[in-house]
């Protein structure tokens, strides 16, 4: 251990980062995503690797990221592909089975969460040892693009009225660009039961009735270049039972 | 104690103090001006609390930063990610 420590002088060699990335369609981004991922990660020297969760893409996902593995190394890109599409959190509890790190990061492969934030999570959860360390658009420098005005509004509301009834201690809930402890990880995800943005609501508040530290880092949220991103009747509708279900059990 | 609870509790503490101070129902002769104040008063709340709400909804809706420069910055990425890696033989 000492010798190791002497050849990286800088770094702590034992912190390893885990990337999970659940899929599902993400031919146009994933390449992009996992160039930006090595272009940030790599120049700054942290130990990652970087797990894609493909839930049988029909065009094709899979195939490109087997031709990333062949470019960037079976160290660096790991595949772990399900057959069919399933939730989110059992995605996690599958990523982490294979994840060797001590740290697990959760990002969306839409390229909608940018990779040049990772060193800033790093950095803040070294600040305070923090357990989990969420992105946030709702505070500092923190803000998102291409959204209307009514966008916009639904955002605000729903998240001062969350804010009001859990008091959660965090400023971005429904955000799942996340670094976590993966022992907090580990029981967080097996307490959660929601779907969708209500799961990532979950994550915190759960973490905050565990006593865990949260730590925040602004981040900027760049809506989906590619392909549609909706907040239809059937979002709100779902967020609202969601939030009440959590405002009456924890 | 769930959040429910909590709200129940604080509403119900509340209301309690309120009923006790508007019906004077400890017989405590208090002036008339206290229980004229105080009869109103959950009204008076509700509506400040309202518009509490919609100033601070409205100025955060406002003040939400639109990343332009983050956009611009990807677009760029993305154009110089596709030519190396295009360079290094993946097929997209």
């Amino acid at each position: 251990m000492a010798s190791r420590k002497t050849t990286q002088p800088k770094r702590d060699t034992e912190d390893k980062y885990s990337i999970l990335l659940p899929t599902y369609n993400e031919r146009e981004n994933l390449p992009l995503i996992v160039w930006l991922l090595v272009k940030y990660l790599g120049e700054s020297g942290f130990n990652y690797e970087i797990i894609v969760i493909d839930d049988g893409s029909p065009d094709g996902t899979l195939e490109v990221a087997e031709q990333l593995q062949k470019i960037y190394g079976g160290d660096k890109i790991l595949l772990r592909p399900r057959e069919k599409k399933l939730g989110l959190g059992t995605a996690y509890i599958h990523g982490m089975k294979h994840a060797t790190g001590n740290f697990i990061i959760i990002m969306d492969a839409d390229l909608s969460h940018h990779p040049k934030f990772i060193p800033e999570f790093i950095q803040k959860q070294k600040e305070g040892n923090y357990d989990v360390v969420s992105g946030t658009r709702y505070r500092g420098d923190g803000g998102v693009y291409g959204w209307d005005l009514r966008r916009k509004l639904i955002s605000r509301g729903a998240n001062f009225l969350t804010q009001v009834l859990l008091r959660p201690g965090a400023s971005d809930l429904t955000g799942s660009f996340r670094l976590y402890k993966k022992s907090a990880l580990e029981s967080l995800v097996e307490r959660c039961v929601s779907k969708g943005y209500v799961f990532q609501m979950e994550m915190i508040v759960r973490a905050r009735q565990l006593n865990f530290t949260i730590g925040e880092v602004p981040i900027s949220f760049v809506d989906r270049v590619y392909g549609e991103s909706k907040l239809g009747g059937n979002e709100i509708v779902s967020f609202a039972k969601g939030l009440l279900m959590l405002f009456a059990t924890t | 104690m769930t959040k429910l609870m909590q709200w129940l509790f604080g509403a119900s503490l509340l209301g309690g103090l309120w009923a006790l101070v508007s019906f004077d129902l400890l017989d405590l002769n208090l002036p008339h001006t206290y229980r004229e104040v105080a009869w109103p008063m959950p009204l008076y709340l509700l509506v400040s609390f309202g518009c509490f709400s919609l100033a601070t909804v409205g100025y955060r809706v406002a003040t939400f930063n639109d990343c332009d420069a983050a956009a611009k910055e990807l677009q760029e990425q993305i154009r110089e990610a596709r030519e190396d890696l295009r360079r290094r033989g993946l097929k997209m």
